[in-house]
Formats: C-alpha cells, sequence, structure tokens
C-alpha cells in the first residue's frame, strides 16, 4: 500500500470530517443554546440538496445553486422554529424527540410527493471538474479539495462570529443564561430563530455540497445526522471546537478503516472471510470509537464536566 | 370521561371483538392487521416499561426487536436447510418451535440490552437518546454487511415455527397466541409497576438523588428496567418475523426505534394500555391512510405534532380526562 493511497484516504477523511462538521456545528449551537435535539436537521440538509438540484436543473449555474441551497434551508429553518420549535424548548427531550421526529416524517414524504421517488443529480461545476496535483505528486480531484477548503474556511468564520462578534456574545450568554440576557434587553426569540437559521443554513450547504458527489434523493439526510449525533456525543454536546475535532476524528476513522481494515485481516483470515469481517468491523468502527469515548468521558471530549 | 380501568377492559375486548368479527365476515385480512397490531403493542408494552416508568427515551429499541427477529430468522434458517448452527465450537440444531425460539431472543435480547445499557446509562438526558441511536445503527450496519444471514437482502421463512397443539398457520390461531402472550406481559407490567422495584425505578425517574440517599442504586434499577424492556421487545420481534415469515436490516433500523416511541406516546405515555391504544391506531391509521394516499406518513407526522403539542397524555390521556403526569 503506498504512500500516495494512504495520504489520498487522508484526505477523503477530511473532507468527510469537514461536511459533517457543518451539521454537527449546528446541531451542537442549537443544543448549546437552546438545550433542543433536533432530529430534523437531516431534513434541513435535504431541503438544501433538493432546492440546489432544483436550481442548477433550471438555471445551469452552481453558485445560484448553492445560493438557493442557503436561502431555502435558513427559511425552512426560520419557519419551523417559528412554528413548532419555539414550542419546544421548555419540553422534555422527549417531546422534542418526537415532534422532531414527526417533522422528518412531513419532510421527507412532502418532498417525496413534490420531487418523486427517483434521486435527482447536482453536477459538479466545469471549473471544479477534474483532477489537481498536489506537491508530491497526488493527483486528488479538485471539487474534494475545495469542500476541505469551504468546510475550513465556515470553521473559520463560525469561531470569528462566536469569539469575535456581538452577536456571538449574545448566543455565548444565551447559552449560560438566557433570563439574564433577556433582562438585559437582548431579544432571545429573534435570537433563538437566527441561530436556527444559522444551523439550518449550515446543514442545507453540505446537502448541496455533497449532493454534487451523491444522489440527491430523500432520506439521504438521516444518516448524515446520526453521524453527526456520534460526532457532537465524542465532541461533547454546546462545544463548536468539540464538533469539529469529533467531526474530524469520524471522518478519518470512517473512510479509513473501510479502505484499511479488509485488507489488514486479510494478514491473518483467508479472503473472503478477511473481505466480510473488515467491512462489517469498519462500519461499526465509529460507534466503537464513540463507546471507547464515553467510557473515558461521559460528557465528551470538551463537553461540559457534569 | 371514563374511568381508566374500565376503558383498559373496553380495549381489550375491542381488540378481541375484531377478530372475531373478521372471522364471522370472513376478511382474513383483518386479523393479520389485528396480529400486527398485538405484535406492535407488545414490542412497545417493552419500550414503556423503560420509557414511561424509568423516563429511558431509548431511541434504540429497534435493536431488541432486530436481534429477536433473527433470533427466529437463524434458527428457522438452520432448521430449514438443515444445517447445524456452529457458535464457538458448539454445533446446534436449528428450530421451528415456537417456545425455544422466544426463549432465546429474548435472552439475547436482554444480554444485549444489559451491554447497551451499561454504556449507555454512564449518561443521561440527550447523551442517552444520542447514544442508543447510535448503538441501533451500529447494528443495522451489521446486519446488512452480515452476508451468511442474507445481508441487506434478509432472510425468507418458508414454514411459520411451530407451537404444540396449535395450527399457527391458520390466522386465528397465530393472532390468538400473539394476543395471550400481549395479555401475559400487560399482566407482567401492571405487577411490576405496582412492586417496589416499580416504585424504586419510577423514584429513579423521578429524583435519583433522593434515591440514593435512601439506599438504593438508582442507575442499578434504571439497567435492570432496561433489561426487562429489551426482553420484552426482543420477543415482540420474535413474532413480527413470525408473521412476516421474513427477517431483515429493516427491523433494526432507526425509523422502526422512533416509530416504537410513536406508539407509546400516541396511546400514552407510562399508562398501561398507553401502546395498546397506540399501536391499535397506528396500525388503523397506516391501513387507513394509506389506502387514501402513498404519502401517509404526512398525516402521522401532523397527527403527531398535535398530540406533543396539544394533546400531552395521548389518547388515553384524552379519554381519561388525566394529563399524564409523566416525562
Amino acid at each position: 500500500m503506498s504512500a500516495i493511497l494512504i495520504l489520498e484516504q487522508v484526505l477523503n477523511g477530511i473532507q468527510f470530517g469537514v461536511m459533517l462538521f457543518l451539521m454537527a456545528a449546528g446541531l451542537t449551537l442549537i443544543f448549546g443554546v437552546m438545550g433542543l435535539i433536533n432530529l430534523a436537521h437531516g431534513s434541513l440538509y435535504m431541503v438544501g440538496a433538493f432546492a440546489a438540484a432544483a436550481v442548477a436543473g433550471a438555471t445551469g449555474s452552481f453558485l445560484l445553486a448553492l445560493i438557493a441551497a442557503l436561502a431555502a434551508a435558513a427559511l425552512a429553518g426560520a419557519v419551523i422554529e417559528m412554528v413548532v420549535i419555539r414550542r419546544l424548548y421548555a419540553s422534555a427531550h422527549l417531546d422534542q424527540v418526537l415532534a422532531t421526529f414527526a417533522l422528518i416524517l412531513v419532510f421527507s414524504e412532502g418532498t417525496r410527493w413534490v420531487f418523486g421517488s427517483f434521486p435527482l443529480f447536482l453536477d459538479i461545476p466545469d471549473v471544479l471538474a477534474g483532477p489537481v496535483t498536489l506537491p508530491g505528486g497526488i493527483e486528488y480531484p479538485l471539487y474534494r479539495l475545495t469542500l476541505i477548503a469551504i468546510g475550513l474556511a465556515i470553521a473559520a468564520g463560525l469561531w470569528w462570529l462566536i469569539e469575535r462578534t456581538r452577536i456571538g456574545i449574545q448566543i455565548r450568554a444565551g447559552e449560560n443564561d438566557r433570563e439574564m440576557i433577556a433582562a438585559l434587553g437582548v431579544d432571545i426569540s429573534r435570537l433563538y430563530t437566527l441561530i436556527f437559521a444559522l444551523g439550518a443554513a449550515l446543514a442545507g450547504l453540505a446537502g448541496a455540497l455533497v449532493g454534487a458527489i451523491q444522489s440527491v434523493q430523500v432520506g439521504m439526510g438521516e444518516p448524515v445526522l446520526i453521524l453527526a449525533f456520534v460526532v457532537i456525543v465524542i465532541g461533547g454536546i454546546g462545544s463548536i471546537k468539540g464538533a469539529f475535532i469529533g467531526a474530524i476524528l469520524v471522518g478519518l476513522t470512517d473512510t479509513l478503516g473501510g479502505v484499511f481494515l479488509p485488507p489488514l485481516f486479510k494478514l491473518f483470515m483467508e479472503p473472503s472471510a478477511a473481505t466480510q469481517t473488515g467491512s462489517a468491523l469498519s462500519s461499526m468502527l465509529i460507534y466503537l470509537l464513540m463507546s471507547l469515548v464515553l467510557i473515558w468521558r461521559p460528557t465528551g471530549l470538551f463537553g461540559a464536566r457534569a | 370521561m371514563i374511568s381508566e380501568r374500565y376503558l383498559n377492559a373496553l380495549v381489550l375486548l375491542a381488540f378481541l371483538a375484531i377478530p372475531v368479527w373478521a372471522i364471522l365476515a370472513d376478511e382474513p385480512f383483518t386479523i393479520t392487521l389485528a396480529t400486527r397490531a398485538a405484535i406492535l403493542a407488545l414490542a412497545a408494552v417493552g419500550l414503556n416499561i423503560a420509557l414511561g416508568i424509568g423516563g429511558l427515551v431509548s431511541l434504540g429499541h429497534a435493536v431488541f426487536f432486530g436481534i429477536g427477529g433473527y433470533a427466529m430468522g437463524i434458527l428457522a434458517f438452520h432448521a430449514q436447510t438443515y444445517t447445524p448452527l456452529e457458535l464457538g465450537g458448539l454445533s446446534l440444531a436449528g428450530t421451528k418451535s415456537m417456545p425455544v425460539v422466544w426463549v432465546v431472543a429474548m435472552i439475547t435480547s436482554a444480554l444485549a440490552a444489559l451491554g447497551i445499557g451499561v454504556l449507555s446509562l454512564r449518561t443521561t438526558g440527550v447523551y442517552f437518546i444520542m447514544i442508543t441511536l447510535a448503538f441501533g445503527q451500529m447494528f443495522f450496519y451489521f446486519a446488512i454487511s452480515w452476508s451468511a444471514y442474507g445481508g441487506e437482502d434478509g432472510l425468507s421463512i418458508y414454514v411459520r415455527n411451530e407451537f404444540p397443539g396449535i395450527n399457527t398457520l391458520v390466522p386465528i390461531q397465530f393472532f390468538g397466541v400473539c394476543f395471550v402472550i400481549l395479555c401475559i406481559a400487560l399482566y407482567l407490567n401492571a405487577r411490576l409497576a405496582a412492586s417496589p422495584f416499580g416504585l424504586a425505578l419510577n423514584a429513579s425517574r423521578q429524583v435519583p438523588a433522593r434515591v440514593e440517599a435512601v439506599g438504593l442504586n438508582p442507575t442499578r434499577i434504571k439497567l435492570l428496567a432496561f433489561v426487562i424492556s429489551g426482553a420484552l421487545t426482543g420477543l415482540a420481534g420474535a413474532l413480527f418475523a413470525d408473521l412476516n415469515r421474513f427477517v431483515s436490516p429493516t427491523m433494526f433500523s432507526w425509523q422502526l426505534s422512533g416509530e416504537l416511541i410513536v406508539l407509546v406516546i400516541l396511546g400514552g405515555v407510562g399508562r398501561l394500555m398507553g401502546p395498546v391504544v397506540g399501536a391499535a391506531l397506528f396500525v388503523v391509521l397506516e391501513h387507513w391512510l394509506g389506502g387514501l394516499t402513498e404519502f401517509w406518513h404526512i398525516f402521522l407526522g401532523a397527527i403527531l405534532l398535535v398530540i406533543v403539542l396539544f394533546a400531552r397524555g395521548g389518547v388515553v390521556g384524552l379519554l381519561t380526562g388525566k394529563e399524564g403526569a409523566h416525562v
């Protein structure tokens, strides 16, 4: 196994990781500030992908498609926040799980109603198609490299927003004491809608970006949602830094496990059994990682100590 | 408004009356629907012990449902192919006997619940929800890649398993078996809720610190409840597989875990008959709305939203006029 292949897979893992981060960042913000567990976050990812595919199909412009994804997901997020989610902040987690599960049903079937059951396709724009040669002679798809860049840029932007701006101060204050910042004159319900829409927009963007390398279909959001849950459980719920590190960790573990476990098992097993055991184990690997982290630290790597 | 005890009796009577009517009217499909409802109710009764009394919001109960299903599938598969089941040096014969399958299903799902419970109960609240969900996915992907037992395609069992003295291929007789098991589970659930263990479990949900203060270990109590809950849901999984004569990884899917919670909430959390009412209503909605439109899940979603936002006690709560004091 050559060094180039390993490096390529590491890049794939990072690319997967930063896309997971876009999902996990919204989830963890929403939980950290509003205390809400949002199963419908995967639906917003799907909304973004479908909006992008529809707009790209109509106009042929990838940039417009991305803008549409951001706008549609943010709008969908703001609407469900104002109509449904707002009533759930004070509720038990069980009610939140159930109501957001209901939202998934509505979104998934609604999308199937409008777009049909067949997957849509979103093409990579011509400018970003094809491979580039990285230092060291690695050929790597330019589009995936762009995804890594976008993901890192958004991580940096989010850090700046939360640590350096007025709205970031309000978000951090909202995590600690919502009554106090309401008393200081901050419009809490507008802040919540804003955070929810921001999280939704990030999920929608991830959906559109990933939609160009996979197919755009109903139910695409839920597997990613569950991975994003694993990410924030590992990183510690409410922590953006934790979400970032957790996302990269999960992305690398999943990608490298899938590539390297089957050959590893071939060293001491017969080939067919090795492939099977290797692939079975690699699909369970991130959950094993999560269990280990939880045994070590029940509130995640960067979670608040209970 | 009617009293809950009266309503409970009424529900069970209706559950029994519908298949009897179906025989007279010669509608065998209605009996199958009723059997499906009884089995889903059993799974939800299991979940209700952890969720309703213990307050453990498990979004991974499909694990136990799936394990029960695969216990039945694997045993029956080896019986129908006349191959031995190799288990770490042990060579066992498959079986088509329902009681044996049930015992195996309950033991294996109880063991899985023990393992998952020990890990998950280190955490609480939202972490617990996400971890049980993640364990569910782990089993789901494992089942998909386990090609020895069908992998993604699942396993078909050609003939329904046997129960001594009963012809399980006759729909009403199989319904009878499922209904009796459901009634036994409900009886045990009622006894459990009123027992010292049930009271301690109830208290562990409300104020764990006080339970600890009187010398009990709330985590251990919750763990035992989780194991009992898993075993019952596993039994339901075995019956469900027998009803369809088919097992597949979808029995492990997280949507199924979500639907099990839906059954409990629809009926009423922590109420004895909540899961039964919920399962019956779910099957009726599925059949009725599913007949009207292919997209019936939209309406199911809307009904759920209304129940969560406006009718906290579920259907049983609405009918008896009591808001759920639970969770």
